[in-house]
């Protein structure tokens, strides 16, 4: 820095150190478009069926599912804290909207069921973390038995089938020809949590509480709050994913969705949420959604085995992630600021 | 394996005391992208002997720190070591040399015990191979009896307070048999008793020949206990000598430059009705029957010993920790407070003294640092609103003359003194009635310090109350209108500023009474 003479006059100092187009050029999320972009065309190249419009719609089933719990999933990880019971409050709500049905409940109260249990389940973890003060990955990994367990208490080894017609809408049905509802709810979904992390008061909290929670309760914010709030609408989006996958499926097993937690966490991180919290966008994890949905479908069409296409996520996760430490090791001299 | 023992070391200072340094720097440059930290600076350290170094923050003296450590590489210059050029290539040649630091915040391990502490690394080994445990506390147990330390050497560290960790660090430099020791602000966070105790352990060393390098920005104790001195400024050695051949003032002006007029300039302002009432005030452990009033525009000082439970009560008031008892009044009206939240909407505001944990998000830009508590006020329905972020930023920014590159820079980047400036600037937006300031100029540099007393003093000029915890005497005495001293937790005497003396503090704070 120069030195400046001090003068009667406010120095004011400028606002911005990049420009915006440099910015979104050196974004996270430019780096996985390209990827995306990559996967896209490799896809195109290597299989005649890939652009075929309803191969595409039924494609976005891969991802729409999880990507509702990773959005909610990425404010909580953005905070500092984890929700690993989402797969498990899927299930549990599941379980429940079938009891449900098997009352007589209609499709009204089978979504309020559905996202009622979402919104208790996340409640008890967000009182659990946020009143009490416990670390959340142990919180969470013990409702995830917790939840789940309920589940097969309910159901032993036996499934809830036969749900009514109308149900089936929210899974299998269309908005407009080849736009699925589900996809239809994963943008609105999408676009919500962007709007509320990054263009709020309370998203800005949210990064404020997870880069330096005790800096953050030191200029008055409600940091027990937020962190409520966020374990509540973690919850609130495994009950949606779980009318929506139940409405796909038709049916309700206590295996259902298991393993999802991870896949949701890996779609956060990888689209750019920081694991250990303070930074990520929502554009990004829609990005990784659209990369893990691709690969998946991608694989599909080649009929390469699961364990590959996972093998394959896992690699990409690194990849992706190691891509920056590694250019900015290759490129030491270069200044900031 | 150290060819040398510690009694070669005294034998040699003892034969020739008046003979060249024990280490010498000369044309030391050192340069990062876009800064050149040091340029062509020389530094010389005898035997016996202590060597103030002095400077702004930002002059220098970390990264001469760093490579005399072995931490940093200069990219010109030399090193020599009793006459013979040596390179400090790694942090591991340093300490073979026997150069040592005891830095602000040594690295100490809190679940180790204070003996592993001292001999990390270097741990008395059997004929197995395993740590020999009962030499080695027997070891800790001599160095800390000889700095005259009553340490168990069995304690797990976590244990100890901030002055004793001092002691094992000081300990942990002895063990290594240390020919240079670099003391980097060792008093900052010492009480007056504390910093008593770290004098004489550094007039001890001293006797035994160490070679000393302090870093301090507290004049009086420059003076107390260095012999030479040399002044960095702006990565540049601006003079060196014997203290007793300068004034306060003529380091003052090396340091800055320019001749500084006044450093406490507390200007009288119109004290007028009373804005904050405690009465009463009670914490199960921490502080008792706390009382006081708060004067628009007035400056209120609390002095006291470290653990004396003034930012205990300071964080009370913001509602960080909950009284057992006691009430407030703002502005004659009863007020609850139960977290910083409700604070701040009553208009208490509070800045910490630990900077970069409690008072800035460090990870996050100026600017939403800056609005951070006033989000309802940048924001429509829960909206925020860019434009007017920046323009709240820039506006509070520029009142305190903070020097940054752009309002979106993080925090982290900045020095001390601009991060203290970005906190301050948080709370001012929010448009307080009483700010807290807890230790608002410790291990900030003399022009930053200046800058935050000038600006307390305007601000109570313009109505604000101001209540300012500080350890620091001159700074309690030149800028407080009252001042409250506090001692285990109870109010034990309140001052006036007129007819008040350092001698009045300090009796209060350590509980002595009149004597005749």
């Amino acid at each position: 820095m120069m030195p400046v003479e001090k003068s009667s006059e406010p120095r004011f100092v400028r606002d911005r150190l990049q420009g915006r187009s440099e910015r979104i050029v050196k974004s996270w999320e430019s780096l996985l478009l390209l990827v995306a972009v990559v996967i896209f065309l490799v896809n195109v190249w290597s299989s005649p069926y890939f652009l075929d419009p309803w191969n595409l719609s039924d494609a976005t089933f891969n991802f729409t599912e999880k990507g509702l719990i990773a959005f909610a999933l990425a404010l909580v990880i953005i905070s500092g804290e984890i929700d690993l019971s989402v797969a498990s409050i899927l299930a549990l709500a599941s379980t429940l909207m079938g009891l449900a049905m098997t009352h007589g409940a209609g499709v009204p109260e089978l979504v309020l069921i559905g996202l009622g249990t979402g919104l208790v389940c996340g409640a008890i973890n967000g009182l659990l973390v946020s009143r009490l003060g416990l670390p959340s990955i142990v919180v969470t990994i013990g409702t995830m038995s917790l939840f789940r367990g309920i589940s097969y208490i309910i159901l032993g080894d036996k499934a809830f089938t036969g749900y009514p017609a109308d149900f089936a809408w929210f899974g299998q049905g269309y908005v407009f020809w080849v736009f699925s509802v589900e996809l239809v709810l994963f943008v609105l979904v999408a676009v919500f949590f962007a709007v509320l992390l990054h263009m709020t008061s309370f998203g800005r909290m949210i990064y404020a509480i997870g880069n330096n929670p005790v800096a953050a309760q030191f200029s008055g914010v409600r940091v027990e709050r937020v962190k409520f709030i966020l374990f509540l609408l973690s919850g609130l989006m495994s009950g949606l994913a779980a009318v929506c996958l139940t409405s796909r499926l038709g049916s309700t097993r206590p295996s259902i969705a298991t393993g999802w937690e991870l896949e949701a966490v890996t779609m956060a991180v990888l689209g750019g949420i920081n694991i250990l919290g303070g930074s990520g966008r929502i554009g990004g994890v829609v990005l990784a959604a659209l990369i893990m949905g691709m690969v998946t479908f991608g694989f599909g069409l080649l009929n390469v085995p699961g364990i590959v296409m996972s093998i394959f996520v896992g690699l990409l996760l690194i990849l992706v992630i190691a891509i920056p430490k590694v250019l900015n090791r290759l490129a030491p001299a270069k200044k900031r600021g | 394996m150290t060819s040398m023992t510690s009694s070669d070391i005294k034998a040699d200072t003892g034969k020739v005391p008046e003979s060249g340094p024990a280490i010498r720097l000369s044309g030391i440059s050192k340069s990062f992208p876009g800064v050149r930290a040091l340029n062509g600076v020389n530094l010389s350290l005898y035997p016996g002997s202590v060597t103030a170094l002095v400077g702004e923050n930002g002059a220098g003296k970390s990264t001469l720190v760093k490579i005399l450590t072995g931490i940093y590489q200069p990219d010109e210059g030399e090193i020599r070591c009793d006459g013979a050029p040596v390179r400090f290539a790694t942090t591991m040649d340093a300490a073979r040399l026997g150069v040592t630091a005891i830095h602000q915040e040594t690295v100490l391990f809190d679940e180790l015990t204070v003996a592993e502490n001292i001999f990390l690394g270097h741990q008395p080994k059997n004929r197995f191979g395993l740590i020999d445990w009962s030499r080695m506390n027997a070891d800790a147990r001599a160095i800390l009896e000889r700095i005259g330390a009553r340490i168990d050497p069995e304690m797990r560290l976590r244990d100890l307070g901030i002055a004793n960790r001092h002691l094992v660090a000081i300990s942990r430099a002895l063990s290594v048999n240390a020919r240079v020791v670099i003391m980097d602000e060792p008093t900052a966070a010492l009480s007056h008793k504390e910093i008593g105790e770290l004098y004489e352990l550094v007039f001890k060393l001293k006797a035994e020949g160490k070679a000393i390098l302090f870093i301090s920005h507290k004049f009086d104790e420059i003076f107390r206990i260095a012999d030479r001195y040399t002044v960095f400024r702006d990565g540049e050695m601006v003079g060196e000598g014997l203290l007793a051949d300068v004034s306060q003032n003529d380091l003052v002006r090396l340091m800055v430059g320019r001749d500084v007029g006044q450093v406490f300039p507390k200007v009288p302002a119109e004290i007028g009705g009373t804005v904050l009432t405690v009465s009463g005030y009670s914490h199960p452990t921490e502080f008792e029957d706390i009382g006081f009033d708060l004067k628009r525009g007035e400056i209120l000082g609390f002095y006291g010993l470290i653990g004396a439970g003034r930012s205990e009560v300071m964080q009370a008031l913001f509602g960080i920790t909950r009284p057992s008892k006691g009430a407030i009044r703002i502005d004659n009206e009863l007020a609850v407070i139960r977290s910083p939240a409700e604070a701040v909407a009553r208009g208490i505001v509070y800045v910490p003294e630990d900077r970069g944990r409690q008072g800035a998000v460090t990870a996050m830009p100026i600017f939403a640092n800056v609005t951070l508590p006033s989000l309802s006020r940048t924001s429509r329905h829960g909206f925020v609103r860019m434009a007017e972020e920046f323009a709240l930023a820039r506006e509070y920014t520029a009142r305190l003359d903070l020097r940054a590159a752009a309002l979106d820079q993080e925090v982290g980047t900045l020095s001390g003194g601009n991060q203290q400036k970005v906190v301050i600037a948080k709370w001012l937006a929010t448009k307080p009635k009483v700010i807290i300031l807890d230790e608002p100029t410790k291990g900030i540099d003399i022009g930053s310090k200046a800058a935050v007393h000038a600006f307390m003093s305007e601000l109570a000029g313009q109505g604000l109350s101001v209540i300012m915890v500080s350890s620091e005497i001159p700074e309690i005495m030149g800028m407080s209108d009252r001042v409250i001293v506090m001692r285990e937790g109870r109010i034990a005497g309140t001052f006036a500023r007129e007819g008040l003396t350092p001698e009045m503090l300090v009796r209060a704070a350590a509980g002595i009474g009149e004597t005749p």
